[in-house]
């Protein structure tokens, strides 16, 4: 029995939503007295992994493994799961984990529960854990009640602690000599944006209340001002205004960063289901009736063609008093 | 060619969610049930489209009981031409992709497509449990699709951007946004659904892996602090020393 976390780099780190992971899975292992061993492809600065609480740390290594296939991935997962004698396999919620964790758990016949938003909750053969149902309108307590489990974990659920210390890695040659998949890449576009939209602490969206693309100069600014990541709302993205990767609501990303600012979106529940798991809402709208400010923390009632250019100001004025 | 589509049926969005039997049942008194959104726009219609060039037959799958006809008669107006329906309660997404995988085995579908998740219990497990169990190839959160020659391009959302990918028929597609327009069924759709043939199958055995225990409603926000318009520098302020945001 042993607790086995996926994790992954990008930009030549790990991945935050992977130390989080790591976070998590530690915390089960140390509840049921065993190792917490991380599994990542790819070559960068691995110490994190270690001071996020693994005891073990497994480089995965295969040529097949270069560019994301869910079928070599999840294969060399399996093999590794096997090797360890893993029975609890912890992923992030995020595009891997959505795509890997159920083909893994259709291969173990694990039971899943994906999207997990609290630590499980273990007790003799029972196995809980929480998740967030019906777009954050509700919370539901799932039991597991195969061998093998699986959890996928919500990013942004828990803050990274880095307590521990760095272990060496050991390299762990997946055998996928007998697998050929047959899904060709054509092509890859990495979005420019120095920021990842679901990975932003903080978040500036934007909405029709901006009356047209040549208006986003000052959304961008603040963003830029406070380090967040532009977003925006459906009928934005769908009339082109912003590309289609901005759009959050229930059809769009799902985010739950620190600080959502919304700006002129006047916060349909599509909307809110895409962003209400947000730690703090802002909310500027010149409709004091807007619903939106049913669902905020902090609303300003007016014309954000004034109201903007001042927070810019505003935000530099606190930076410039705060280095 | 032969497309399967997997619709769920989930509350629409805008209802309002209660629980009963003690917070362990979801409460469907005068809920609306619609077809999953995912399911909907982008797989169903996309497959519609497809199909409308490319000549074939589009079935719809769903996991469920007598209950959910409305919905999957609602699929059939949209454009399919039958429907299937296994009746056992969809309570665990393993169990679901089973109980499709086992019908599904040995039908010969060109291409087996679901929403990238549902609305309801927002899993984004069957696509993939589907491509597992029937030993197919997937492709997750597909925003563009064309076939030429058997051969599938599809257009997909991964880590920090798109890839674009070519992969032979058969295979599995869970669908995102951008897939196609929704559709809404016109009333000779409407008409002709009445009569399109649906099937229904008793559950061949299937593995549950996973139940709900229980329920609680998320707290809602419910007071708005207001900052007047002439000084938002105060937001700012309110933001560090209060909501330690920034």
């Amino acid at each position: 029995m042993s607790v086995l976390i996926y994790t992954e780099i990008a930009k030549g780190k790990v991945k935050k939503s992977s130390l989080e992971a790591v976070n998590y899975g530690s915390r089960i292992a140390a509840q049921l007295n065993t190792t917490a061993t991380a599994v990542i492809v790819g070559d960068a600065d691995l110490a994190d992994l270690g001071k996020a609480g693994a005891t073990k740390v497994l480089k995965l290594k295969n040529d097949k493994l270069t560019n994301f296939d869910g079928q070599y991935l999840t294969a060399a997962i399996e093999q590794v799961v096997s090797a360890e004698g893993a029975t609890i396999i912890i992923f992030a919620h995020d595009f891997t984990g959505k795509e890997v964790a159920p083909r893994l758990a259709a291969k173990l016949k694990a039971g899943i529960v994906a999207g997990a938003v609290d630590n499980p909750t273990i007790s003799g053969d029972s196995f809980t854990v929480k998740k967030n149902v019906f777009s954050g309108k509700a919370v539901a307590t799932y039991s597991i009640t195969s061998a093998k489990k699986i959890i996928s974990l919500l990013p942004n659920s828990f803050p990274i602690e880095l307590n521990g210390s760095a272990v060496e890695a050991t390299d762990f040659a997946a055998n996928l000599d007998t697998i050929t998949s047959p899904i060709k890449v054509k092509e890859v576009k990495k979005v420019t944006t120095e920021l990842n939209l679901p990975d932003a602490e903080l978040v500036v969206s934007a909405g029709r209340g901006m009356k047209g693309p040549e208006n986003w100069g000052m959304i961008e600014e603040l963003a830029k001002e406070l380090g967040a990541a532009t977003a925006c709302s459906r009928p934005v993205a769908d009339m082109h205004w912003r590309p289609h990767h901005e759009h959050v609501g229930q059809t769009g990303v799902a985010i739950r960063p620190n600080l959502y600012f919304a700006i002129g979106i006047s916060g349909a529940i599509q909307h809110l289901a895409g962003v209400n798991g947000s730690k703090t809402i802002v909310v500027i709208n010149s409709d004091k009736e807007a619903p939106f400010f049913k669902s905020a923390d902090y609303g300003i009632v007016g014309d954000a063609f004034e109201i903007v250019p001042k927070l810019i100001e505003a935000v530099k004025h606190f930076k410039a008093n705060h280095n | 060619m032969k497309i399967l589509v997997c619709i769920s049926n989930v509350p629409d969005t805008t209802t309002k969610i209660s629980f009963t039997n003690g917070d362990t049942t979801f409460n469907t008194a005068g809920v609306q049930f619609i077809i999953n959104p995912y399911d909907e726009w982008y797989a169903l219609v996309r497959a519609l489209e497809l199909k409308e060039v490319q000549g074939g037959n589009v079935t719809i799958i769903h996991v469920g009981a007598a209950d959910s006809e409305a919905t999957i008669r609602k699929g059939l107006a949209i454009g399919a031409d039958d429907a299937v329906r296994i009746d056992a309660e969809p309570n665990d997404a393993f169990a679901v992709a089973e109980l499709i995988a086992a019908y599904a085995k040995d039908k010969g579908f060109d291409l087996i497509m679901a929403g990238k998740e549902t609305i309801s219990y927002n899993g984004s497990m069957v696509g993939a449990m589907l491509s597992e169990l029937l030993n197919l190839p997937f492709v997750s959160m597909a925003t563009k699709l064309e076939i030429t020659n058997n051969i599938a391009t599809i257009e997909h959302d991964i880590d920090g951007g798109t890839e674009v990918v070519e992969c032979p028929l058969p295979m599995v597609i869970s669908a995102n946004k951008g897939m196609a327009e929704a559709r809404i069924p016109n009333m000779r759709g409407i008409m002709a659904a009445r009569s399109k043939p649906l099937e229904i199958v008793a559950a061949s055995a299937s593995d549950k892996l996973t139940s709900i225990t229980g329920f609680t409603l998320s707290k809602g926000r419910t007071d708005c602090k207001f900052i007047d318009a002439s000084t938002p520098e105060k937001l700012i302020e309110l933001l560090h020393t209060e909501a330690k945001a920034i």
